[in-house]
């Protein structure tokens, strides 16, 4: 019994790390209806900013609170203009219906990024110029196809810039993992034949209030309220003078920030970051936004405690193997059964 | 805009086509391929820097056969799909006499049929797995295999440590890995052993506290982790938080330099079984720590040593054969008999498999200390 509690309380402190990621997903959603794949990206990114902070100032030594504050809201900071940059010169093209070519170029780009990983002049041209044949036909015979500003569209776009900030992270950060440091020294707890420490308390406890943050900001703000209108109707909101872009900038800049706390909490758990490391956290964060009920931010809370219990269940008491299969398992029974997820109602979509 | 586009490819092909072509009569070529990045990134630089201090030292003496020896090193990622590419890279494209690489047994088992149906002979300084020599003729290894490495420390747990129930935690994806554990289970059994619980990971993953509870609940004086450093670093600092105070054990897959930059103090007073020791007094191990050291700045670990001892062994193999004739050198390497390696006495066996001591260590506080020696 001592051990099922044990397990539960692993859960929790891995589904918290799912939730502060599925909270992204879920408002820019929430404002754009765009599934931002780049999103766990931005959490590698954060990781990584985190990183190099702390390295920065204080290379090696004893962490304290105040100073992981610090190196957090820092790292949120330029995770933040992160997620501008990218709806500016990726997002908001796309939306716009300017020439998708942009999505050829971002892989071309990706091309070229990814083969200089394994460096040598030829590899580069010819990855440049597959890379390019392919984004070509791509845009010729398809992108074009696609209603100019689609939502499909925008979300081959989120896919392009997912991979340039892959690629682009193996070659400014190099492909090596690397190890966080203890921005925070652990102390270890025993609760009743528990084993907790400060640190999973930590991530709980931030998840928690950051999600109550985001939830004050989006019904008690002017800008929040901005929000709920551009998510009702974009075209409705921009003619009762609401500045949408500025809005969905402002969204993202949430997003990405709230991607990069993520980041920061989970590296102080688990320390190994790397390039890549967004992509499996990333889906799974999905597929507990979607859970939850997408655009519905206790829901995104919910879903993610609930992928993160299951999987440490199946690990401890089935197989190891079947880590990842059953967060995409409960995805597919959560669209079977109630698409709109556990705490969303259910929209009548707009065509 | 099309003619334009055409010319470029043409150009581009060209220039493709005259590269490959360059044939080079005045050198030695070699191909060493590794991991050079990923989860295992260390094992593929030691291995290559070990290899490299060996290609230094020859061609200060004069090269081989009247030439220079020039290694090509590839870095598979540390993916045995990449490893197969590489391999087929280095043997079709820069024409090499033999391969050297890999560490992991994963990866080796994917390139080593590579190199035995172009009948081009391959050293692995340090996979252990018994299926990588069984390929075929045309593979070696200079280090011991994991029968005896699993042996060494299901000797060393139940003997030297006086211990009756440990648990494992293997990585599953991973032929090392599961076949040392397996080797270790069976031994550790007929010593009277008692196995709690197996469990398992996948490399890559980061959260092991669903596995480290189910042991906990099993009560065991130790568990053994027959990983690799990224791993066995995480898993330590995640067992010392979930309260677990007994000692882990693993293999040679724990040697890094990043070891303990991962694990930290949780890895006080873990063993593991290893190859050579920096510590050991003999003046050819000395001698090759210097070096190394000066080099690199680094303590060599025993990849760096199993690289150097793989590049000597096969220098030695194309100076007697005195050809660069595959098959001939093949013949000469399958012959080794007590060469003298800095991981200790070299000779290989009808199996293509080396045959040599091991060595126990203990992590403390950064420094490995030497415990024991199991003898084969």
């Amino acid at each position: 019994m001592g051990s099922f509690l044990q397990q539960l309380l692993n859960g929790i402190v891995l589904g918290s790390m799912y939730a502060l990621i599925a909270l992204g997903y879920t408002m820019v959603y929430g404002v754009l209806r765009l599934i931002n794949f780049a999103h766990g990206d931005v959490y590698m990114f954060g990781a990584f900013m985190g990183y190099y902070l702390s390295r920065y100032i204080r290379g090696s030594g004893e962490g304290s609170y105040l100073y992981a504050l610090f190196i957090m809201f820092g790292s949120m900071v330029l995770s933040a203009a992160l997620g501008i940059f990218i709806e500016r010169y990726a997002y908001r093209p796309g939306r716009s219906g300017a020439k998708l070519a942009l999505a050829f170029w971002l892989g071309i780009l990706g091309a070229v990024l990814g083969r200089f990983v394994s460096a040598s002049m030829i590899s580069i041209l010819v990855g440049t110029l597959i890379g390019g044949l392919v984004g070509y036909f791509l845009e010729k015979y398809f992108i074009r196809t696609i209603p100019r500003a689609s939502r499909l569209a925008l979300l081959i776009l989120a896919i392009g810039v997912s991979m340039f900030l892959e690629n682009g992270g193996q070659l400014v950060f190099g492909a090596d993992p690397k190890f966080f440091p203890q921005i925070v020294s652990a102390k270890q707890l025993n609760i009743g034949g528990l084993s907790l420490n400060n640190q999973q308390i930590t991530v709980f406890v931030m998840a928690v209030i950051l999600m109550i943050l985001l939830n004050a900001i989006v019904n008690y703000t002017k800008t929040g309220k901005a929000m709920r209108a551009a998510a009702f109707n974009l075209d409705a909101a921009k003619l009762m003078g609401i500045n949408t872009d500025r809005i969905i900038a402002a969204t993202f800049a949430l997003g990405s920030a709230l991607a990069a706390a993520a980041g920061i909490l989970v590296s102080l758990n688990y320390p190994k970051i790397d390039p890549l490391m967004g992509i499996m956290p990333g889906l799974k964060a999905f597929v507990a936004a979607v859970l939850g009920g997408i655009g519905n931010i206790p829901g995104a809370m919910l879903g993610g405690f609930i992928i993160g219990i299951a999987e440490v269940m199946v690990v401890g008491y089935l197989e190891s193997t079947y880590r990842d299969a059953i967060a995409f398992s409960i995805l597919i029974l959560i669209l079977l059964l109630k698409p709109a997820g556990i705490m969303g109602k259910g929209l009548v979509e707009k065509v | 805009m099309k003619t334009r586009f055409m010319l470029c490819l043409l150009i581009i092909f060209c220039v493709l086509i005259s590269i490959s072509c360059k044939k080079q009569e005045s050198e030695i070529v070699i191909g060493e391929y590794g991991s050079l990045t990923g989860t295992t990134a260390t094992f593929g630089i030691s291995t290559r820097n070990g290899v490299d201090l060996a290609i230094d030292e020859v061609n200060q003496s004069g090269g081989l056969l009247g030439k220079k020896v020039r290694v090509i090193v590839e870095d598979d990622q540390g993916k045995p799909e990449e490893a197969q590419t590489v391999v087929t890279k280095l043997i079709n494209k820069d024409r090499v006499v033999a391969v050297l690489g890999e560490v992991a047994s994963s990866r080796s088992l994917a390139a080593a049929p590579v190199c035995q149906s172009n009948r081009i002979p391959m050293i692995t300084p340090s996979s252990t797995n018994p299926k990588v020599t069984q390929i075929g003729d045309f593979i070696f290894r200079v280090c011991f295999i994991d029968p005896f490495q699993g042996f060494v420390m299901a000797k060393f747990a139940s003997q030297t440590l006086k211990m009756k129930n440990v648990a494992i935690l293997r990585d599953i994806k991973n032929d090392y890995s599961v076949g040392l554990a397996d080797v270790f289970v069976e031994n550790f059994k007929k010593m009277g052993g008692n196995i709690v619980t197996d469990q398992s990971y996948s490399e890559g993953d980061t959260d092991f506290s669903a596995q480290l509870t189910s042991i906990q609940s099993a009560n065991p004086e130790a568990i053994f982790v027959p990983g690799y450093y990224t791993e066995a670093g995480l898993i330590a600092r995640q067992a010392r938080k979930l309260g677990f105070t007994i000692p882990l054990m693993g293999g040679d897959g724990w040697d890094s330099p990043k070891l303990w930059e991962i694990g930290g103090e949780a890895l006080n007073d873990c063993y593991y079984s290893n190859h050579y020791s920096v510590d050991d007094p003999s003046p050819a191990i000395q001698k090759f720590v210097a070096d190394y050291k000066k080099r690199y700045n680094q303590v060599p670990d025993a990849l760096a040593a199993l690289g150097y001892d793989a590049a000597r062994i096969l220098f030695h193999a194309l100076r007697t054969a005195g050809t660069t004739e595959a098959t001939k050198v093949r013949d000469v390497i399958a012959q080794t008999k007590g060469f003298a390696g800095v991981t200790g006495s070299i000779t290989i066996d009808s199996n293509r498999n080396a045959v040599k001591p091991a060595v126990v260590l203990r992590v403390k506080n950064g420094k490995l200390e030497y415990v024991e020696t199991v003898k084969p």
